[in-house]
């Protein structure tokens, strides 16, 4: 291992390889931080102009770009509460209040520190422990996801605040029920299209996170001109606020970030789990910790509600390269696409590639620590002119975001019924908003309703139809049983408050 | 039980998950996946059971935290406007092009907001989505269809 950590780190100690870091850093950071411009598009962008480098070179100037644009992502969750990407939908929950608090700066700085020890933290986890954690993630049976998907689902009760489990609950299943439309993943039958041919490929998730998040919050601020919260808003859009944190919010993200970037690193490790899972799994496991003075924060600007999920996603992205690198399977949707960049160049992923090509598997990792110090040196000093978009007066602001958004869709499709698609869907959302309808739950089943359906499949089809694989496996029975603790846990304190 | 506007969009939601799962129901499958322990069909159905028995337990339990919207504070004109002006912008960004179109929808988003500062206006469409359009068309090669920028021989 001695000798692959000296390889990796002479690799990606030189001149052009740092260089390519800083560029993707750079780069990624303004991709991430354009609602609708996330991570995959700017990876898929880096594709062709890295076929002219070596394998190594190529994928750290992708990885730069990776982390770049989820450091980006929280920029513009936190500033505009439009992620693009989707780890950072978490980061807007309590980074967005913060924003509107007028501490954007104090919230930037959060994430920017969390992030940076969540990528860091993951980083040296994954020195010490890749090669046993492929083996865990290989262990992991269809029963297993469908149940871990379960449980990602369950979890969004942590986002709901009293009174609205059933609401989103609701949520979620409007979620699954969006993703189920288009081309059955194995039959190729197509669902719920009505003979629509722009729905044969089903929703995109661009679209839906844009009109729920971005273009619906746009409504949002206009529909509610008188509402109280509307002063916070203008508030928020002149004071930008200082980026330091104190003692107190140190010290809170001192137990934070350890906890969260372990969730995030584990997570990023199961294949097709990724920064999405493993930033909303943080952010509720923060928010059941802390003391019930804290958790009446979450949602409100809390720091340990900001810095979980940042750390857990920033943690993910680099667990997500085990699967991809030492088993070929990708743990997140950007990582599929560099999967591809990666077997462009030759380069067969496997359990063999630590000895076939040991430096670009170390490379990687080490290129990862530098990655982490370049974002923190690029981001920290840059944080307040990053906030100068909060100072955008909101006649200028609403319609950039709506700017931003339709041009992001538009961008990934160049079809006006998906502009359409995504009005009407915000005008549902806008109109849900008002009645205190959860969107993040809404979001999170659509990231997950065709990778549950197809480990429900797998499942049920090599039980012959029968729900035992539901407790046939340990592990399967035991996330289960988190999930049912979690329900009755929520139904009993449901109760108590009322007594 | 009391009717409030949640309950309302209970109901619907209900309405909305009958179609759905009437609709999953319809689901052509192949023979002989028609009895298989999963196919098409299989999960959508379960989707639409979920939503009637949430959306259900929605109408039937009381709710104790109504959501009062006072209707008379918001700003429906202005919100009916801006998705106006959105969708005549979709209606005509292919036809026309991204440079004009985009321009036009910031210029008179900024206008129906109460904004009257023209030359600002000005500087933050047209120029604004020039430069943006360089970026991504120029800089990151993401191509962007425009008849209007053709027709008079900006691009090519």
């Amino acid at each position: 291992m001695i000798e692959g950590i000296l390889i990796g780190l002479t690799t990606a100690l030189t001149f052009q390889n740092i260089l390519m870091v800083m560029v993707g850093c750079f780069f990624g950071t303004i991709i991430g931080m354009l609602p609708g411009l996330g991570p995959m598009t700017a990876i898929a962008l880096m594709i062709p102009i890295t076929y002219g480098f070596d394998p190594a070179t190529g994928l750290i100037l992708m990885a730069g770009v990776y982390y770049g644009a989820v450091f980006g992502g929280s920029t513009s969750s936190i500033l505009l509460n439009a992620p693009g990407v989707p780890g950072t939908v978490a980061t807007s929950f309590d980074g967005y209040p913060m924003a509107q608090q007028g501490k954007a700066g104090k919230a930037l700085a959060i994430a920017a520190w969390s992030s940076f020890a969540g990528g860091t933290l993951s980083a040296i986890y994954l020195l010490f422990m890749a090669p046993s954690l492929s083996k865990v993630s290989l262990s992991f049976r269809s029963p297993d996801y469908f149940a871990l998907m379960i449980l990602g689902l369950t979890a969004i009760a942590a986002f709901s605040s009293k009174g609205q489990f059933l609401k989103a609950m609701m949520m979620v299943v409007l979620g699954l029920m969006l993703a189920s439309v288009g081309q059955d993943s194995l039959s190729d039958i197509t669902r719920f299209t009505f003979n629509n041919m722009n729905l044969t490929d089903g929703i995109s998730f661009v679209l839906v996170v844009m009109a729920t998040f971005a273009m619906s919050e746009a409504l949002t601020i206009i529909l509610k001109r008188n509402d109280p919260t509307s002063a916070a808003k203008q508030v928020s859009l002149t004071e930008l606020g200082s980026i330091k944190i104190n003692k107190e919010e140190r010290t809170k993200m001192y137990k934070t970030i350890p906890r969260s970037s372990v969730i995030g690193f584990l997570i990023g490790v199961l294949p097709g789990a990724g920064a999405t899972i493993a930033s909303f799994l943080a952010y509720g496991m923060e928010r059941n910790v802390v003391s019930d003075e804290e958790k009446e924060k979450f949602g409100k600007g809390s720091v340990n509600g900001l810095s979980a999920p940042e750390t857990a996603n920033n943690a993910a992205c680099s667990g997500s390269f085990v699967p991809m690198l030492t088993l070929g399977i990708p743990g997140s949707g950007t990582t599929a696409v560099m999967l591809g960049a990666l077997l462009g160049f030759g380069v067969q992923p496997g359990p063999r590639l630590y000895m076939t090509n040991p430096e670009i598997f170390w490379s990687i990792i080490m290129s990862m620590y530098i990655g982490m110090v370049i974002l923190l040196i690029l981001n920290l000093p840059l944080i307040p002119y990053i906030a100068r978009i909060l100072a955008v007066p909101k006649n200028y602001l609403i319609p950039l975001i709506l700017f931003f958004s339709v041009t992001g869709i538009y961008v990934m499709s160049f079809n006006n019924f998906d502009i359409y698609l995504m009005i009407g869907i915000a005008v549902v959302a806008t109109f849900l908003r008002l009645y205190d309808f959860p969107m993040p739950p809404l979001i999170l089943a659509f990231v997950l309703g065709g990778l549950m359906e197809e480990n429900l499949r797998r499942s049920l089809l090599l039980s012959n139809g029968s729900w035992e694989f539901l407790w046939d496996r340990t592990l399967t029975a035991c996330i289960l049983a988190i999930t049912i603790l979690i329900v009755i846990w929520h139904i009993y304190k449901t109760f108590t408050k009322k007594n | 039980m009391n009717i409030n506007t949640t309950k309302i969009i209970s109901l619907l939601f209900f309405i909305f998950s009958a179609f759905y799962l009437y609709t999953a129901y319809q689901i052509q499958v192949f023979t002989f996946d028609e009895n298989a322990p999963f196919n098409a069909r299989t999960f959508p159905i379960y989707l639409g059971y979920a939503g009637l028995f949430f959306s259900g337990l929605k109408l039937i339990l009381p709710d104790p935290n109504t959501i009062k919207v006072d209707h008379k504070n918001l700003e429906y004109k202005k919100t009916g406007i801006l998705i106006l002006i959105a969708i005549i912008y979709g209606a005509t960004i292919l036809k026309v092009g991204y440079f004009l179109t985009t321009s036009l929808f910031l210029f008179a988003s900024y206008y129906f907001l109460g904004e009257r500062r023209w030359i600002l206006m000005f500087l933050l469409s047209f120029p604004f989505v020039a430069a943006f359009m360089y970026l991504l068309h120029g800089i990151l090669d993401i191509y962007l269809r425009d008849p209007f920028l053709q027709s008079i021989g900006v691009m090519g």
